[in-house]
């Protein structure tokens, strides 16, 4: 079952790309997705994949090309970080909304300014109501196995919306860690081939894509797209199942670690959950019921669910590696802390922006972070809920 | 489906992302009401030179299989008078 | 075979419906519409089209007013779209996705502001990668679409709602960029600079060699706009017919880098003829303002003499 190798998270979707074997990939490079393009252009070079790999001179350029291919009937697929998505900002909006399931690969970085190179989530929060699915990895397995099971999801009749593969820059990106690869044969069966059902190169019927939509017409294109990221849910949880069956790997929304019966709980994306995992365990071992939730599916937000599995909990930090900036807590915080007052589920929840600009998050930290929670826990006083982690000065 | 796709129209029936199945279906759009003059086209006058027809923005002159250009097609006709003031023999007047 | 205007509209009919929402008397539906004629009856066209007044005249939800495969997405980018399309047709194409006896054109319509400015390093990049597609400027020389403001399309003096011609700052102070040479500087299989004028023959035949060259090529068609020049809508070809033959606007063609300049005006006409008829220009024709007319007179000249060098560059 299945090839071991070791892999950067950069190697291993360029190899989900190769094994993908999309039509056409048009990239731009921006540190520290760079990598991916480099990777799969020389697939190309050397023929071992079919695609036309067209080298844009923007991000701009890449998401409008793949916007050309998808819509012409082909697979397009990308991969960019920070900056570079944000130079695409109004292309992400343009592709979801003209329904083309689009597959990027975004190592996610710190979106400028000042400049920084490293790894945060700014470039994947700014996104999040763009109309793209967005699916998080903790490692480079799951970025790997996010990436192959995308195309099924983007592509389901139900859904036809573009997604995104969130990965850490760097910390994953560039860590060569273990990897348990799909044989090439059964991904080129499980992804399948694209027949969309109306395209612009068929000749025989001729379409026309991108209208002026005005007061009329607007807002229910824009239910539909949101009627189409509900879908998503069931189709997510589908294609995880098929998954599973093929490799043994199984997925949710997201990744309950020791939650069951935990009385404090951190929630976090990526590589993240990694370290929580690790304090949990040097917890749990020491008696204390800490757990963690590791999200997944960040766009569809499975709010319900994760009301759910939080229910039982006695506090909560949310952990957001982006500065929202509009003083009332991260994206992540928000949409968690809404699930549970929609669902009337009461739980002292506190938020941590993180890792801002590639900070070096310690399992000592996240310690901290278990600490204040018991501590509220056991005074109920929640005190303030917007807090940093790992900044220097007052105000943690 | 598009074709009866107006303001009444609910989400479900809409074609998804705004696209248009049937290519050149503007045609059922009439945009001869914007006119405010109205081209008359004199045939006794008029010697088929084929001046008029190209300049018009709306190709609202058609030109038969004969190479012939017949009446004004006053469904679409925005009375811009172009085609008017291309001609040299005064087989178009504006009114 | 011979270019013969009334068979041409006879025998291939309009890709480019009736039933656009494009203002009385723009220039741009002949030039688009004569354009896609040139296409062979038989071959398929995919057509981008970067924001402006082209595309939300043509493509109000739910009509559209192409008969060829339409795409629209944003105002930069109508060349990067219709190099996705071309990238993915010979994808397809090679791997035997797509019927392999038919042929499909691609062509990318935009105007000034799509194409000197916001879209310019879009257009750049697909031309220099090489992809097989025209690019077609449709150059009304402001950004008409938002209201007449300038664009770098814009020639000097003129008065735009951006560049006004108040009592301190008469009109646009810079002139115009020269984008068909922008594009020869690319180093393209076909470039040519055009205009509907008389008979459509050196729009019709530019189209046709643009679009069944291979490889980018790219055409500069000038296309008068009634209300951002301030001429009445009947004047179209005269104001076509004065920007020919003052030189302002110099029919050539650049084919290998080979510069041919495809009309030579016996008497060429002082620019006044040009300018006098539209309102833009107006403040040039009051009693101090000659040195506005000497000017551009100017500018016009010596561009015009460059276009003769160039030309004769060639010919040695």
């Amino acid at each position: 079952m299945g090839i071991r190798e070791r892999l950067s998270g950069n190697e291993a979707v360029a190899t989900a790309m190769k094994q993908i074997n999309p039509d056409v990939v048009a990239a731009f490079p921006i540190t520290p997705s760079t990598e991916i393009p480099q990777y799969f252009s020389s697939f190309v070079s050397n023929g071992v994949v079919d695609t036309e790999f067209v080298a844009v001179e923007s991000e701009h350029s890449a998401m409008s090309a793949c916007i050309g291919a998808e819509a012409a009937g082909s697979r397009a697929m990308t991969a960019t970080s920070a900056n570079g998505m944000s130079l695409m900002w109004e292309m992400l909006y343009i592709a979801s909304s003209l329904r083309l399931p689009i597959v990027m690969s975004l190592v996610n970085r710190a979106v400028s300014g000042p400049l920084n190179i490293h790894n945060d989530h700014s470039d994947a929060m700014g996104a999040r109501d763009s109309g793209w699915i967005q699916l998080f990895s903790e490692n480079n397995q799951e970025a790997y196995d996010n990436m192959i099971m995308a195309h099924r999801i983007a592509e389901n009749k139900n859904v036809l919306l573009p997604l995104m593969v969130c990965q850490d820059g760097f910390i994953t990106s560039h860590s060569i860690e273990n990897i348990e690869l799909i044989e090439d044969e059964k991904v080129k069966e499980f992804v399948g081939t694209y027949h969309p059902e109306h395209y612009l190169l068929n000749a025989k019927e001729p379409i026309a894509v991108g209208p002026l939509d005005l007061q009329s017409y607007l807002f229910e294109h824009k239910v539909q797209q949101s009627e189409a990221m509900k879908n998503a849910k069931k189709v997510i949880l589908d294609v995880a199942k098929d998954f599973e069956k093929m490799t043994g790997r199984k997925y949710g929304f997201f990744e309950g670690y020791k939650l069951d019966d935990c009385d404090m709980a951190i929630v976090c994306m990526n590589s993240t959950a990694g370290t929580t995992k690790y304090v949990v365990d040097e917890l749990r071992a020491k008696g204390i019921k800490a757990g963690c939730l590791k999200i997944r599916c960040f766009r569809p937000f499975p709010a319900e669910e994760v009301a759910e599995a939080l229910k039982h909990v006695k506090a909560i930090a949310v952990l957001d590696k982006a500065a929202s900036l509009n003083a009332a807590g991260g994206a992540l915080y928000e949409d968690v802390v809404s699930g549970m007052f929609t669902s009337n589920i009461h739980v002292p929840t506190v938020n941590y922006i993180y890792g801002i600009g590639g900070r070096d998050t310690k399992s000592t930290e996240i310690e901290t972070v278990f600490d204040d929670l018991a501590t509220i826990v056991k005074t109920g006083e929640i005190g303030n809920p917007y807090r940093y982690l790992g900044v220097r000065g007052g105000n943690k | 489906m598009q074709n009866k796709i107006d303001a009444n129209t609910p989400w479900e029936e809409m074609t998804p992302g705004g696209d248009i199945y049937e290519a050149g279906n503007a045609k059922e759009f009439k945009t001869g009401s914007w006119r405010s003059m109205k081209p008359k086209y004199l045939s006794e006058k008029c010697t088929q030179c084929g001046l008029c027809f190209p300049v018009c923005p709306e190709d609202a002159i058609p030109v038969n299989k004969e190479q012939k250009r017949e009446d004004f097609n006053y469904d679409y006709c925005k009375g811009c008078g172009v085609c008017a003031k291309v001609c040299p023999f005064h087989a178009i007047e504006m009114e | 075979m011979a270019y013969n205007l009334k068979q041409v509209v006879a025998e291939k009919p309009s890709r480019f419906t009736s039933g656009h929402r494009m203002c009385a008397g723009c220039g741009a539906p002949p030039v688009a519409r004569h354009i896609l004629r040139a296409l062979k009856p038989e071959d398929h066209a995919v057509v981008s089209c970067a924001t402006g007044c082209m595309e939300v005249s043509t493509f109000i939800y739910p009509y559209t007013s192409w008969t060829d495969s339409f795409i629209h997405t944003a105002f930069e980018n109508a060349a990067a779209n219709i190099a996705g399309v071309e990238a993915a047709y010979v994808s397809l194409k090679r791997q035997g996705k797509l019927p392999q006896d038919h042929e499909t054109k691609f062509i990318a319509f935009g105007g000034d502001g799509g194409t000197y400015d916001i879209g310019l390093q879009s257009l750049s990049g697909a031309m220099e990668r090489g992809h097989d597609m025209v690019y077609v400027c449709y150059d009304n020389g402001a950004y008409m679409n938002t209201g007449i403001q300038r664009s770098s399309a814009t020639p000097k003096f003129a008065d735009t709602t951006t560049s006004p011609a108040g009592t301190k700052i008469p009109g646009k102070m810079q002139p115009r960029k020269d984008l068909t040479k922008v594009l020869a500087g690319h180093h393209l299989p076909y470039v040519g600079q055009t205009i509907a004028y008389m008979n459509f023959k050196d729009l019709y035949e530019k189209a046709e060699k643009a679009i069944y060259t291979k490889g980018p090529c790219f055409l500069n068609v000038l296309s008068p706009c009634p209300r951002g020049w301030g001429y009445p809508t009947d004047d179209l070809m005269i104001i076509n017919k004065l920007a020919v033959e003052t030189c302002y606007w110099p029919l050539y063609e650049i084919i290998d880098g080979k510069y041919v300049i495809n009309y030579k005006p016996k008497n060429k006409l002082p620019i006044e003829e040009f300018l006098k008829p539209q309102k833009r220009f107006k403040h040039m024709f009051k009693p101090g303002n000659e040195w506005m007319i000497e000017e551009f007179q100017k500018e016009v000249d010596t561009r015009w003499q460059e276009l003769l060098d160039l030309e004769e560059m060639g010919n040695k």
